[in-house]
């Protein structure tokens, strides 16, 4: 009896091997790593053919990367968070926040620099509240702390600032939300310009990527999102990593802020609506695991340029903007169903 | 082989209350360099508690522990394993997302300087990770394979490897062969007789006599949070140690 179930294990394991390694589970991290890239360039064909004189023109390319340029900040820091299998639902209230304070403190005549860093800390304080609620307050999930914080920030922001909107920032204060980079020396025309904003997107995103993958600090954002008992047991101080990477997302929601008033030149109540939903969903359709652990800063910004082609091409066609959100809600699901197939076929069990 | 051999480990008198519940009530245990230590008991007789005390992880509510001859107050696991005692744990207590280099030095990862910023230095960690593994003769496909790629006996294998890279000198396992496939048990027995004969002092916490039977130098037994028995493992029997662990002698 007992050599029976011994083979019968040993077959067990065999065919398990074998399944192993199958081609098709060896495509399957190169599928991870790269899928969503793929994805992304389908995407850029098939608006390029459906609108061949105007898509890939130098205006609307610049136009979308200014489009995102805010979102692509909220979802950088909502990604950390989600890898840690986490959530923040307050970036957009935190940007929100951020915005009325930069707008008051504009108004009362403070100097540009002054201007420029309020948001920045306002954001990383507001993080940093999250951070420290979720940990010390034991909350028993973060969606709760965040979500509690979303009302909060919100409510704060108009209460300072009366509900109403603030206009009229310097140019400095714009400079990187709607400042452009001149490319006539490259004997380009006046109009080929390069917009501040999408060079920040690249450095703030490069700054990250390092971060997360080559610091310790990075390293164990990850391992926490794998297990954190292990992360716990290895000696790894769990709960100051979750405040430093709350903080970190409030801080780039604060980046967000600083955009978006270059663009808008105005602190508005209605600021970042909903745009917590916006960056979770960038995230999910760049690949990041709602379970913790997984995910890539490459991926990442993938998943919010997916959403920025979607909405530009789509107005491009004069599509509704309701089937926008049908597309935008399918391509989660989807995306979600994607992630699902890799654990069944990617993990033993 | 036990007495003569260098005393490594000694808890005197340990007693944990968990509010009105009394989980460990004046337990001794001692591990000698090089000896393997079986721990048996029920569930619920305050194995894991111990072993939990032991590591850093609960501070005790009375007693004391002494590594080396020498007093030390546990704040958290980094303590003791600064103190060279480090713990497997029953859930394996490995990153499934992450490589296996870099679960082996999971908190306590190589870094280079570039400038006054610290970087991980990969390439230091894969070094170190296949020369660790070829001395504990583990075999993986490669040092860069995620853990959640592994077989469970394989993934055991990685956290004892984990737990002896940083010259351990006593290693606690907690049931280091449950819901392992039975040709994997082996695999992982040997590996903890290669721990013994480097010197590490092995607590094994497990269920299974053939566990203790095949490693163990001695054994002893908690029942209800107290020290019930102890034996060099040849003066005693199979059928005792069950008996000690229902609570009969």
């Amino acid at each position: 009896m007992k050599s029976l179930v011994g083979l019968w294990e040993k077959n067990k394991m065999d065919d398990k091997e074998k399944k192993q390694d199958s081609l098709y589970v060896k495509l399957i991290p190169y599928f991870e790593k790269y899928g969503i890239l793929l994805l992304l360039v389908i995407m850029i064909l098939v608006m390029h053919i459906l609108q061949p004189d105007v898509f890939l023109s130098w205006r609307n390319v610049t136009n979308v990367f200014k489009q995102i340029s805010w979102q692509s900040m909220l979802a950088l820091g909502v990604f950390m968070v989600i890898v840690t299998a986490g959530i923040d639902l307050s970036v957009g209230s935190i940007m929100m926040l951020s915005l009325m304070i930069l707008a008051i403190v504009a108004k009362a005549g403070a100097p540009w620099f002054v201007v420029v860093l309020v948001p920045l800390f306002a954001g990383f304080l507001c993080g940093l509240i999250n951070g420290l609620g979720i940990t010390l307050l034991r909350m028993p999930h973060p969606f709760i702390m965040t979500l509690g914080t979303l009302y909060i920030f919100r409510g704060t922001g108009n209460l300072i600032s009366g509900g109403t909107p603030i206009s009229g920032f310097t140019d400095e204060v714009r400079y990187l939300g709607h400042g452009r980079i001149d490319l006539t020396w490259l004997g380009l025309e006046k109009s080929q310009y390069l917009p501040v904003s999408l060079v920040l997107i690249a450095v703030v995103y490069f700054v990250f990527w390092v971060f997360l993958n080559h610091s310790r600090t990075g390293k164990w954002i990850y391992a926490i999102g794998g297990n954190p008992s292990a992360a716990r047991a290895s000696g790894i101080n769990v709960n100051k990593i979750l405040i430093i990477v709350y903080s970190l997302c409030g801080f780039l929601s604060g980046i967000g802020a600083l955009i978006l008033a270059g663009r808008t030149d105005s602190g508005y109540p209605n600021a970042g609506l909903q745009s917590e939903l916006d960056a979770i969903a960038a995230c999910i359709i760049g690949g990041a695991s709602f379970f913790g652990g997984r995910g890539t800063v490459l991926g990442v910004f993938a998943g919010v340029m997916i959403m920025g082609i979607l909405r530009n091409g789509l107005n491009l066609m004069d599509v509704s903007s309701f089937w926008q959100q049908v597309l935008i809600g399918s391509i989660i699901v989807l995306a979600v169903y994607v992630d699902v197939l890799r654990r069944d076929f990617g993990t033993r069990k | 082989m036990t007495s003569t051999n260098k005393l490594l480990l000694e808890a005197k008198g340990i007693t944990k209350y968990f509010g009105t519940i009394t989980a460990l009530e004046n337990v001794n245990l001692k591990v000698h360099e090089g000896e393997c230590l079986g721990v048996v008991g029920d569930n619920g007789a305050g194995k894991s508690t111990l072993m939990k005390v032991l590591s850093g992880l609960y501070k005790p509510s009375a007693g004391a522990l002494f590594f080396e001859g020498k007093e030390h107050v546990l704040d958290s696991p980094k303590d003791s394993q600064n103190l060279g005692l480090e713990m497997v744990y029953q859930d394996l207590a490995l990153a499934g997302n992450l490589p296996i280099g870099e679960n082996i030095f999971l908190g306590r990862e190589p870094t280079k300087n570039i400038g006054f910023l610290k970087f991980l230095d990969f390439k230091k960690i894969q070094e170190m990770t296949s020369a660790h593994l070829e001395k504990l003769k583990i075999n993986v496909k490669s040092a860069d394979q995620k853990v959640e790629e592994l077989s469970g006996g394989q993934r055991q294998a990685v956290a004892i490897a984990r737990s002896t890279a940083f010259n351990a000198k006593v290693v606690i396992m907690d049931e280091p062969t449950a819901a392992l496939a039975i040709k994997e048990v082996g695999k992982v027995l040997d590996l903890i007789n290669k721990l013994k004969s480097t010197g590490v002092g092995v607590i094994v916490i497990s269920h299974r006599m053939d566990d203790i039977f095949t490693v163990c130098d001695r054994v002893m037994a908690l029942f209800q949070g107290t020290n019930f028995a102890e034996s060099q493992l040849d003066k005693t029997s199979r059928d005792e140690v069950i008996g000690w662990i229902m609570g009969k002698k």
